[in-house]
């Protein structure tokens, strides 16, 4: 549980050190005039942006925890390390050009080009559907050489950490299906420079809970 | 780029209007709405797990007198009983519930910021309760693994409900944990971003740090459970073994290898430890407003009180091996987390320290809610000594199968919230129906309820002293248990059967006042908080008309002196009536008036 307790004490100490920064001068019983003007709005940020934060500190929680169970689990005899396809390695590339390109749709949203956004949002989500074909293969893989995850907890966690993956990318695709609707569809430049925005955040996210995964899972 | 609530967008207020019956009270995206439906569902569900604890407790009492009552049902009993009560009920009361009511009333704001994702969160909710109960109506039943559904048992032959009824569950709570990342996420972003103007943190009413901060332990601790179902459904289906040891059963050598059980007990007190405290802050919250309000004093500490909320909030994650004590894990951590354990009762014994010193020397209204309240503190500080005893490992070790555990969880994480729910519906229930309840039926709701909490719980401190088992369907022949214990048994039984029976007055009273109920008047407590200065009561949708509130003061200028008024709602501005301690009096002339008293 190292890893999880880790990635915790470092959720709770910033909330709490904020918290308490916003809190140990304070003393509300008495008048206060500039405390009577502010805003209400805790962070200079939209709402938005403090929904999906959270929900990457939920999801972060999640692949956290299971690779706390990961860890905890090959410490057991029955343990055998399993041989990763190698279209894993060109599955992580995929990924890493939609991280690219989703970074590179985010400094032509901030102009405002529309037809750029829209190729770069499309080439985004392209890398991204292949890696999710990509990670499929390996699967099959896996099945035709009879390793099934039954067969040894450790291809047992590898479906299970990959399906877990493949599964937030997938809601990303849905946001990133509306996010292109909104594009041809000629929305208001502020929110579809907000809407790539956030997914250019949530690839970086996946790109990084993959690298760390595939990681754990190659070293192992 | 600044945050404008829908409400007041106002090219899109039309279409965010609810317009048809079905946008408003089905489909409806209004929070106050969502907290009714959520209350409702999980009161529902609430009361299906009191009607099988009343089924055990007839067991219990009056073994082998019913036949409908087995060793299997009993188990099953058992299982939905406690699943029910921790998650589907406390849980979504008080965050879906409370939580969505009051936070966005409380904190000035129109609604919360993503009402269509909130809307999906009950749904979503309510579906996963329909397949809890579905797992009652499978072949072979719902799951009887105890609560803490522990594999192997949970999963292996001879379990009650070990076909679809355990998956039933599974997916259940892993369909509960989606709803509640739904609603969360709209917690935390409401309270940090769409607070009216003037209302900072140190000016929001201890209910909305107590429902903040227990959602952000809910969204970090719910994924454990999420992990350790995803886990088990596997090892169960696909026969992984995750959690599975290699094992014989009915002379057969299953397929499972090495699994480790102690992990899915890591897991599950990962979660299941914050879970105390998912339901106790809420509690915490909302017990400090009723008390507040009811004393005419403002919360004794209230800085305090946030930093202990902060505090148990962040110790709640190093605690859960507490739970552990007996599986068998390294002695080293039991005595790393009996000390953390030791810890966190500080900051918990702190906020009891500064109720008891609210209610001192207050203008004490014994009003409903407040009978609740204090009644609260009793219970709570009942369920906080005996918990010491159980956080202590030599104490914990014989005393950890006994009745003496059922009873301090239930004084502390059962009765303990749930009288703070009576407290809380009584105290705001004028404000949501625009009605007043009965007060004397409140009464005898009360009454009945507080005794009969403690005939149920005080004798089974006792039953666990002298050893009786706990999860036992019957105690059959035993040396070192006097006769006396069953007929305790027996009184606890007709108790609870009381205590249940009592609870139809709340109902009834309920019921009835919504019916034929005296209209409440504006504010009829007096509170300071802004839920109580919309301009229509019940409030309407979209909360505060045209303008949204401005604060000028923290929730508890309660009896200032020098004011005609005890109370001085927030939204009244410092050039009106002087804040909190800024009245000129000195603690020299209070101690004077205080000594010529």
């Amino acid at each position: 549980m190292t890893i999880t307790l880790i990635f915790l004490a470092c959720i709770m100490a910033t909330l709490i050190f904020w918290l308490l920064k916003q809190t140990l001068n304070t003393q509300p019983w008495v008048s206060d005039a500039e405390a009577d003007a502010v805003s209400g709005m805790s962070l200079n940020t939209n709402p938005q942006t403090i929904g999906l934060t959270t929900f990457l500190a939920v999801a972060t929680s999640m692949f956290a925890l299971f690779a706390s169970a990961y860890t905890l689990r090959m410490t057991m005899p029955d343990w055998s390390p399993m041989d990763e396809p190698v279209v894993l390695w060109i599955n992580t590339g995929f990924l890493i050009l939609a991280s690219v390109s989703y970074q590179w749709t985010t400094s032509v949203a901030l102009k405002s080009h529309a037809q750029k956004i829209k190729l770069g949002l499309i080439t985004s989500g392209i890398f991204s559907i292949f890696f999710l074909i990509g990670q499929f293969t390996a699967w099959q893989q896996l099945i035709e050489k009879g390793m099934y995850a039954s067969s040894n907890p450790s291809i047992a966690f590898f479906y299970v950490l990959t399906a877990m993956h493949g599964l937030h990318l997938l809601g990303g695709l849905y946001v990133w299906a509306r996010s292109v609707i909104r594009v041809s569809r000629d929305a208001d430049a502020e929110s579809i420079r907000l809407s790539v925005e956030l997914c250019t955040v949530y690839w970086h996210f996946l790109l990084l809970v993959w690298a760390l995964l595939f990681s754990l899972m190659i070293s192992t | 780029m600044a945050f404008v609530a829908i409400a007041d967008r106002d090219h899109e207020q039309e279409h965010h209007d609810p317009q048809t019956f079905l946008t408003k009270y089905v489909w409806s995206q209004d929070h106050k709405v969502i907290a009714i439906q959520y209350g409702g569902i999980a009161i529902f569900v609430g009361l299906i797990a009191l009607g099988l604890s009343i089924l055990m407790r007839l067991q219990l009492g009056f073994p082998n007198t019913f036949s409908v009552i087995n060793p299997e049902s009993y188990y099953q009993f058992v299982t939905m009983h406690g699943m029910i009560m921790v998650v589907y009920l406390l849980t979504a009361l008080f965050l879906g519930g409370f939580g969505n009511y009051l936070i966005p009333l409380m904190c000035g704001s129109r609604d919360m910021v993503f009402p269509f994702l909130n809307m999906l969160s009950v749904w979503v909710y309510l579906l996963s309760v329909l397949i809890l109960l579905a797992s009652f109506f499978v072949p072979g039943g719902t799951t009887g693994a105890g609560w803490t559904l522990y594999p192997p048992q949970a999963i292996s032959a001879g379990t009650p409900g070990v076909g679809m009824g355990i998956i039933l569950m599974l997916v259940s709570l892993a369909v509960f944990i989606v709803a509640f990342t739904m609603g969360g996420l709209n917690y935390v972003t409401t309270v940090l971003q769409a607070r009216c103007k003037g209302m900072t943190l140190m000016r929001m009413p201890l209910s909305v740090w107590g429902i903040f901060m227990a959602t952000v332990l809910g969204l970090l601790a719910f994924p454990a459970l999420l992990v350790s179902a995803i886990m088990m459904i596997l090892d169960k289906t696909i026969l992984t073994s995750f959690f599975m040891p290699a094992m014989i059963s009915a002379g057969e050598q299953l397929s499972y290898n090495d699994g480790s059980p102690i992990l899915f007990q890591h897991l599950f007190w990962f979660f299941g430890h914050p879970e105390v405290y998912i339901v106790a802050l809420p509690a915490f919250g909302l017990v400090s407003d009723v008390l507040a309000t009811h004393a005419r004093k403002n919360i004794f500490g209230y800085r305090m009180m946030v930093w202990a909320i902060l505090a148990i909030g962040g110790l709640s994650f190093v605690v859960w091996a507490h739970h552990m004590y007996v599986s068998g894990m390294n002695p080293y951590f039991g005595f790393f987390f009996a000390t953390t354990t030791l810890i966190i009762a500080v900051p918990t014994a702190l906020k009891v320290y500064n109720w008891v010193l609210t209610l001192w020397q207050g203008n004490i209204h014994l009003r409903v809610p407040m009978l609740f309240a204090i009644a609260f503190i009793f219970t709570f500080i009942h369920g906080g000594l005996t918990g010491i005893f159980l956080g202590n490992v030599v104490v914990d070790l014989p005393l950890s199968d006994t009745y003496f555990v059922v009873a301090h969880f239930h004084m502390v994480m059962g009765v303990s919230p749930v009288l703070v729910v009576f407290a809380a519906i009584y105290h705001w229930f004028p404000l949501m129906s625009g009605k007043m309840f009965n007060e004397t039926l409140g009464k005898w709701h009360f009454w009945l309820t507080f005794l009969g909490a403690y005939s149920v719980y005080l004798p089974m401190h006792y039953l666990g002293f002298q050893g009786v088992p706990r999860r036992y369907f019957s105690m059959g022949t035993t040396d070192f248990l006097p006769e006396s214990a069953q007929m305790l048994n027996a009184s606890i039984t007709v108790s609870a059967i009381i205590l249940a029976a009592a609870q139809s007055l709340f109902f009834i009273n309920i019921f009835m006042s919504l019916w034929k109920g005296k209209k409440a008047e504006k504010n009829c407590w007096g509170a300071t908080s802004l839920e109580w200065l919309t301009p229509d009561q019940p409030p309407k949708h979209g909360n505060w008309g045209h303008d949204l509130p401005v604060v000028h003061r923290w929730a508890y200028d309660y009896s200032v002196p020098g004011q005609e008024q005890d109370f001085t709602p927030q939204t009244v501005p410092a050039s009106e009536v002087p804040v909190g301690r800024d009245h000129g009096v000195t603690h020299e002339s209070m101690l004077e008036e205080f000594q010529e008293k």
